[in-house]
């Protein structure tokens, strides 16, 4: 019988494989950020071991750094002694390290692809549930605990069960407007945010195939809301285009033996998945969470659901607590949702394609009045990157806010966060309650809404930009 | 890590689904450098509200956390655990826990046993009619007792048997260093690498 892709990267790195145990995995890479490794190395001097693979190993600084005045000391004392203890412990160890300032710098799951270091058929672990992204390059990427951090730091392996492998096939052009972003908040809509728990997701079919690696990474990237901890899409030509040349991208011979090794990183035709999904792509249209989780979500034209008409009573009373918390009514049309503040960057959606996508929008227009917008890079490549292409001028002209790169108002770690009550339009990946600041209300949207949304200052879609100017014309 | 054979003790009825670790422990909990101290974070924001469960006086020392399905989602923080652990419970009951989180559990010894919903409804219903029940978790035998229930848990024999053992993970993946060793021998030359060694 065939195997599945996962199947495959997991059988390459088995070290260790023994009747009644997890196999033990061998990790390819393991990324490091401030606020999950510190236990982790307290644990290693306690017990006086060494980082075994300090070559397969890389950290950054990206949860607490601030998006302004980074040249000054970060004002909050917390947030700067986790980062000093970062940048301490990566001394003492030998640990490569970009600190803030640095122009490798950035969130975690942008920095590891643009070097380079991300390649298809990889087990790449990081202390953080969306290492997910990195299953856009047809290896298994996966979200670990301190614990486990430690573990690989010191053994650069994971006992790991063998997950289940679920195939989410996307076939079918995707409609104009709609973006890999509505395609993964359709899909955890369907599935549920307990849907992916104990699966490997491999989203496969024509719509995947003919997308960017940028958008690839946003689907992968939010595997995680769907309770699925990896989530993988097969390597292609476009892969291979968006490797070539990168940092740590192989060269001469070795190129030609990666790329002949990642050319065999794909299902099998006969292979079998222990679940299937089918979506029709052409039936997707651009898609907005409601609630104050990832599953929460409908079509922007839809209204607000009534969770009377929820059958299930977790999820009934699950529905009415959101509302609350939301401050919506059943019924509301989505369209009609004032916000306050609007969003685009984070690990799901702040790579330069992400910046281009909302900049189109926003040229020539203004963010509407008391709507404060926030443009936030995920790395400081990507910043540079946008410098030269005149974006940040674009976000500038149009009102928003050009800040430096991090996880910014994503999380509320930083002093990027909503005040209570705010309500936000955000390109990032979660609608918990006070995700975004104490008491912070959050739609998740792609960047072409959070553009469309910053200019007409309710939930909105590029196509009613276009409509809002006939009617201006008229 | 705390070995965990069986714990017997007040239960915590948390009548909620998705529960995720954002909620469990907020962000800005996360700039603790340390593994303990999360005790005043766990559930932070609903813990303002004086009628929440966790506030009544009744609940006062109990160890049990019953929750609702879908427990710990989210962010793989494992100060979610540490905050649990900090706060005194012992063991979390849910009918289907994220899997981060789970794994994150069960290296620190905090016991996460799944039960089918039927019976979560039952201990809600046990617990919330009377406060001072007590719920025992035996993993020795693999089952959740109380008055009027008797339920068995599945844990995958490995996991069971490093818990009731208190077994370090790292020991246990150390001891197999050849096997370790001999695979990265044999690793492809074009795999990347962070530093030139």
């Amino acid at each position: 019988m065939g195997r599945t892709l996962a199947e495959k990267v997991w059988d390459d790195h088995v070290v260790r494989r023994a009747e009644g145990e997890p196999d033990l995995l061998f990790i390819d890479l393991h990324l490091l950020h401030e606020v999950t490794s510190p236990q982790a190395f307290d644990g290693l001097r306690q017990n006086g071991r060494q980082v075994r693979r300090l070559d397969l190993t890389i950290a950054t600084e990206d949860h607490n750094t601030p998006t302004l005045d980074i040249d000054k000391p970060i004002a909050d004392p917390v947030s700067r002694a986790q980062l000093e203890t970062l940048r301490k412990n990566c001394a003492e160890f030998g640990v490569r390290l970009h600190p803030l300032g640095d122009v490798e710098q950035g969130v975690v799951h942008v920095v590891g692809p643009q070097l380079g270091l991300t390649q298809p058929g990889m087990t790449v672990v990081c202390g953080d549930s969306h290492t997910s992204t990195h299953g856009a390059f047809g290896g298994l990427a996966f979200g670990i605990g301190t614990s486990q951090v430690e573990h690989v730091l010191a053994t650069q392996t994971l006992p790991m069960a063998r997950p289940k492998t679920m195939a989410i096939t996307v076939d079918g052009e995707l409609p104009a407007d709609v973006t890999a972003k509505d395609l993964i908040l359709a899909i955890i809509a369907r599935i549920g945010t307990g849907g992916g728990q104990g699966y490997v997701l491999e989203y496969r079919g024509s719509a995947i195939e003919k997308l960017s690696m940028e958008a690839r990474m946003t689907i992968c990237n939010m595997s995680i809301e769907a309770g699925a901890r990896a989530g993988m899409i097969a390597p292609d030509e476009t892969t291979f285009a968006y490797l070539k040349g990168r940092a740590h991208a192989p060269e001469g011979e070795d190129w030609d033996a990666a790329v002949a090794y990642w050319k065999t990183l794909k299902s099998d035709e006969d292979a079998v998945f222990d679940a299937e999904v089918v979506i029709d792509a052409a039936a997707l249209a651009p898609f907005v969470t409601w609630g104050t989780n990832p599953g929460q979500g409908a079509p922007l034209s839809a209204n607000v659901p009534d969770p009377a008409a929820y059958e299930d009573p977790s999820e009934r009373l699950a529905a009415e607590k959101a509302l609350e918390y939301m401050g919506l009514t059943a019924g509301q049309p989505l369209r009609d949702i004032k916000v306050d503040t609007v969003f685009v960057g984070s690990c799901t959606n702040g790579r330069i394609e992400d910046l281009r996508n909302a900049a189109s929008l926003l040229e020539g227009r203004k963010v509407a009045d008391g709507v404060r917008m926030l443009v936030v890079p995920g790395s400081v490549r990507v910043a540079l990157q946008a410098v030269e292409e005149g974006l940040d001028k674009v976000f500038k002209e149009a009102g928003a806010e050009w800040r430096h790169a991090g996880c910014s108002m994503c999380l509320g770690m930083n002093p990027d966060q909503l005040a209570p009550g705010e309500r936000s339009a955000s390109t990032s990946n979660r609608n918990f309650e006070g995700r975004q600041g104490k008491g912070g209300r959050t739609h998740l949207v792609s960047p072409q809404v959070a553009a469309a949304t910053a200019v007409l200052g309710h939930l909105a879609s590029p196509a009613d930009l276009s409509d809002a100017v006939t009617t201006a014309g008229v | 890590m705390e070995a965990f054979t069986t714990h017997t003790g007040r239960a915590v009825p948390l009548r909620r689904s998705n529960v995720d670790t954002d909620q469990i422990i907020p962000a800005h909990w996360l700039k603790k450098v340390t593994r303990d101290g999360f005790e005043d974070g766990l559930f932070e924001a609903w813990r303002k509200d004086p009628e929440f469960v966790l506030n009544r006086p009744e609940r006062q020392g109990a160890t049990v956390l019953v929750a609702g399905p879908d427990f710990g989602t989210g962010s793989s923080r494992e100060h979610a655990v540490w905050a649990l652990q900090n706060y005194g419970f012992k063991t979390v009951i849910s009918s289907r826990f994220a899997d981060i989180f789970r794994g994150n559990s069960l290296k620190n010894g905090l016991l996460t046993v799944v039960l089918p919903q039927e019976t979560v409804d039952a201990l809600w219903a046990l617990t919330e009619a009377d406060p001072t029940a007590e719920v025992t978790v035996d993993l020795e035998s693999r089952k959740v007792l109380a008055p009027g229930i008797d339920a068995d848990f599945e844990l995958d024999e490995n996991a069971r048997w490093r818990l009731l053992n208190g077994l370090d993970d790292i020991s246990l993946t150390l001891q197999n260093e050849a096997d370790i060793a001999a695979y990265e021998a044999a690793r492809p030359s074009f795999k990347p690498r962070t530093i030139t060694a």
